[in-house]
Parts: C-alpha cells; structure tokens; sequence
C-alpha cells in the first residue's frame, strides 16, 4: 500500500507528472488549470524533476511545442481548460494524426460566452472529434492514477495515441482529496521509458506531417480510426495490470446498484459521486434506479454500455454541457449507441450543472421523477436544460 | 501491426489503408523525386542560351532542386519537378531566363 495523503487534486496530478518521469512539459496557465502548472514549474525549476519546462506565450504553443518534443521521442505532457483549449484545438488534432502520445489533463471549464470560469464539459466536447484516447475521472486518485495509465497506454506500439485526462475544474482541481500515492519504485516497473516507433533524429531522417491528396487522405483517416478503436484491449489490459499493482480497477463503463434497476442514471465526470448518494436515497425509499458511468469516451465503449443498461426500462442521461440546437453529446452518443437494439430503453435527456451550477443528490432525485413520469405518459426522448427559471 | 512499407514510392492512389505506416510517417527521405511534383504550375522558365554564362545561380537558387546540367554544360529546368516561382529568372545575372505562360506554346 502507498502513503495515503491529503493534498489537493492538481498537485497530486503534477506531482504523478513527476512520478512518470515527463521529460517536457510546455503548458500556459489558465483557471482552473493553474496548479498545475504552477507545481510543475516550481518542482522543475527546484531541481526535483528533470525534465524540460516551457513557458510558452499561447496554449497553440504549448501544444505544438508538446508535439515537436514527443515526435523527437520525449514524454510530454500539457493542461489546459476552456479557452486555452479553444486556442489550441487546432493542433490536437494534429497531434493525433501523427500518433504522437501526449498526456493532456483538461481541467474543465465553461467555454464563453459569457465569460465563466466554472465547470462543465464544453470545452473537451469542442475537440470530441479530434481522434485522442478520452477519460473521464471522478475524483482525485483517478486523476492521479490515469498519469501512468495514460502514459501507459497511449505509448504502447499496438497504440499510439495522444490521451486527455477530463477532470472536472474547481470540484475536483481545487479540492483537497485524500490520495494514496504510488511508490516511485512500483512506478517504474508500471511504467517503462517510451521508445517511440518513429522519431526526428539526424541519424535516420523522416518526414513527419507531410500533405495528403484527396487520393490518399481517407485511406489515412481509416487508418486512424481503426487503430483508435484497437485500442480498446490495451487499455483493458493497462487497467487489469493497474489495479493488480493497487487494487484500484477501472472499467470502460462502471455501474452502482444497475443490475437490476428498471432506471438508470448515465452520467461522466465527478456528478457519477453525487449521483450514487441519490441512488442510495432512492433504493431506501424502494425505487430501482442505478448508474451508469462512463470513463472512456473515446474510443467510446458501445458493447459496455449496451451490455451495462440491457435491462433498463428508462435512462435518464445527464449531460454537463449542451450542443446548441441539439441536445447533450452524451445522449446523442448513448441514443447512437442503443438504437440497433431490439428493446431499447426511453431515453431521457438533461443538461445539468453547466457553468459549475451545483448539483446535488436531490436534484438527481427530481429528474428521476421527472423522466418516469413523462416516459409513463408516453414521452420516449424527452429533454430539457435542468433547473432554469421559467 | 501491419508491415510498414518503405517509401511512399508508388502513386498515392494505389495505396490501402493498411500499409500507410503510423502517423503518415514518411520513412524514406526524399521521396518527392519519386513524383511528378510540378505539374499545375501556371508560369515556366524559357533559357536563351546565347545569353547564358554558365554561372549556375538558378541550378543553386532553385527551391525545389529542379536545375540539371545537361551534356552542353547548361543548366536546364525539368519541368516535371519546376513550379513556376521565377526566382532562377530574376537570379540570372544576364537575363538568360524568361518566365512564360505555362500554356503558350
């Protein structure tokens, strides 16, 4: 057993930064990232890390510089939240063409307008698309955890991929969580030294980021999603042999008290914690309800979730950001997911606690009621914004 | 993992997703030579060879590498790899080098 300690979330998530032994980081400070960063800087520059630290001028840098440094076969690592992430969404997906296993931990935050500083997950559902292996943690030790996983992962051969850590701003990277720590030793044997497959080195040139005609590009992109979906075995595995070190096991899908319920909560990120107290709540008072967590949301885990909500006469999907002139990305994910089903769940729909608004487990309780009722009299794919004034 | 294929050395059009190797990588430096990389160019460069001095400066200021001496001792763009630019044209100590309409004939 590692040394159990109360420290807060972001500096657990650098001092795992540390731990894995990240040769570069390049990174811009931004609420609710900063922390990190700031413990990154001060461990390098004391002389604790031996790694590169790169105060870059914009978050388009720090990626770019993160995408320079992997491809000459450094582990890099970088962080961002909201906007940073809006200016450097160009080169994430840049970053996952080549193949390049960066760490990212987005410490998620509101995108404008207006301008808010607080939680929710529209930032990291900007660059959804952009072709990383995405997490989603609940709490501070799986952020710490998922360093190495990450890392673990992404630079493994049959992988090669550039992963995010999501993990909720202020509720999680301001908090102060008890956290066991992983001995540096364990980590070691966790976590080999990355030996990446091609890399920029005078010896042996290559080209990396060449242009790709028409003829070519889908071929590339097919490529690319392919091997994206590969991964999923990996990341099992990666998980098997992590818990196995620390008894700590994650799964792509997680369920609390599912099994049997007749409605199942869906929901990703740290709401999974409060939600399972209103669970708690409600199986006293008698109800079958459950829930369902997704950590993996990319490559995301349609046969788990399939498997995980089989029995389930409603869902009631929370989703912490909004597709404007849709409706949550998870639930259009989890509606794609279910619909080749021949009994298929109603589906229930809200955006809840955008922008950091609090929920709490008696909120949980009231969209429950709300979605049995509604489904009740017939209405299969409701949907609202949570909580708004009328 | 498939067998990574060396050089992208065949047309792009021939290629199947399975042998593009990780991240489009381009293992075997160079390989432009292998196509015809200059073909949608609008100007190219005409030599008057009576004026040519044989001094080189387009052979070295070619970006793209495109100048080749010929058995004569000039230096002649081969316009399968020239894009037209004009910069051996305005290099040219003697005004040896012309830039015309790629159409004209």
């Amino acid at each position: 057993m590692g040394k159990r300690t109360g420290m807060e979330v972001s500096i657990a998530a650098a001092e795992a930064v540390k731990q894995a032994n990240v040769d570069v980081v390049s990174a811009y400070p931004i609420t609710p990232q900063t922390h990190i960063v700031e413990h990154l800087s001060e461990i390098v520059a004391n002389g604790e890390m031996d790694a590169e630290f790169f105060c870059v001028e914009s978050e388009h840098s720090a990626m770019s510089i993160c995408i320079g440094s992997e491809a000459a076969g450094a582990r890099s690592f970088t962080c961002t939240s909201a906007q940073g992430l809006a200016l450097m969404a160009e080169m994430t997906f840049i970053a996952s063409g080549l193949r390049l296993p960066i760490l990212m931990i987005i410490s998620n935050r509101t995108l404008s307008s207006p301008l808010s500083i607080w939680n929710d997950h529209s930032d990291t559902m900007m660059i959804r698309d952009c072709g990383w292996i995405q997490f989603f943690v609940e709490n501070g030790q799986e952020v710490y955890d998922h360093v190495f996983i990450s890392y673990r992962v992404g630079e493994d051969r049959s992988v090669l991929f550039p992963t995010i850590i999501n993990m909720d701003g202020f509720i999680l990277s301001h908090v102060i969580e008890p956290i066991e720590l992983i001995e540096q030793e364990k980590i070691d044997q966790f976590l080999p030294p990355y030996q990446p497959l091609h890399r920029l080195h005078p010896d042996q040139p290559v080209t990396m980021g060449a242009f790709a005609l028409p003829a070519i590009f889908a071929e590339t992109k097919k490529a690319q999603e392919v091997a994206l979906k590969s991964c999923v075995p990996k990341i099992l595995e990666v998980w098997k042999a992590f818990g196995d070190m620390t008894g700590r096991y994650y799964h792509p899908v997680e369920t609390y008290k599912a099994e049997d319920a007749d409605t199942l909560l869906v929901t990703m990120g740290s709401i999974g914690e409060t939600a399972s107290v209103a669970v708690d709540k409600m199986r006293e008072e008698g109800r079958s309800v459950g829930l369902v967590k997704l950590r993996l949301w990319r490559p995301f885990p349609f046969e788990e979730l399939k498997q995980a909500t089989r029995h389930a006469k409603n869902l009631v999907v929370i989703d912490r950001a909004l597709s404007v002139g849709a409706c949550g990305p998870v639930a259009s994910e989890v509606k794609a997911a279910l619909y080749g089903n021949d009994q298929r769940p109603s589906i229930y729909n809200f955006v809840a606690g955008i922008s950091g608004r609090d929920v709490a487990p008696p909120d949980f309780i009231k969209m429950v009621d709300k979605a049995e009722i509604e489904i009740e009299e017939g209405k299969m794919d409701g949907y609202e914004i949570y909580g708004v004034r009328e | 993992m498939e067998e990574e294929v060396k050089g992208m050395t065949k047309p792009e059009s021939e290629w199947t997703w399975k042998e593009l190797p990780v991240g489009n990588v381009i293992l075997e430096p160079g390989n432009a030579s292998s196509y015809k990389t200059g073909d949608w160019k609008s100007f190219k460069p005409i030599l008057k060879k009576e004026l040519c001095i044989h001094c080189g400066l387009c052979y070295i200021f070619c970006p793209d590498m495109a100048y080749n001496l010929d058995a004569e001792g000039y230096f002649i763009s081969d316009l399968y790899y020239c894009k037209g630019c004009g910069i051996c044209s305005k290099e040219c100590p003697t005004q040896a080098i012309t830039m015309v309409v790629e159409e004209e004939k």
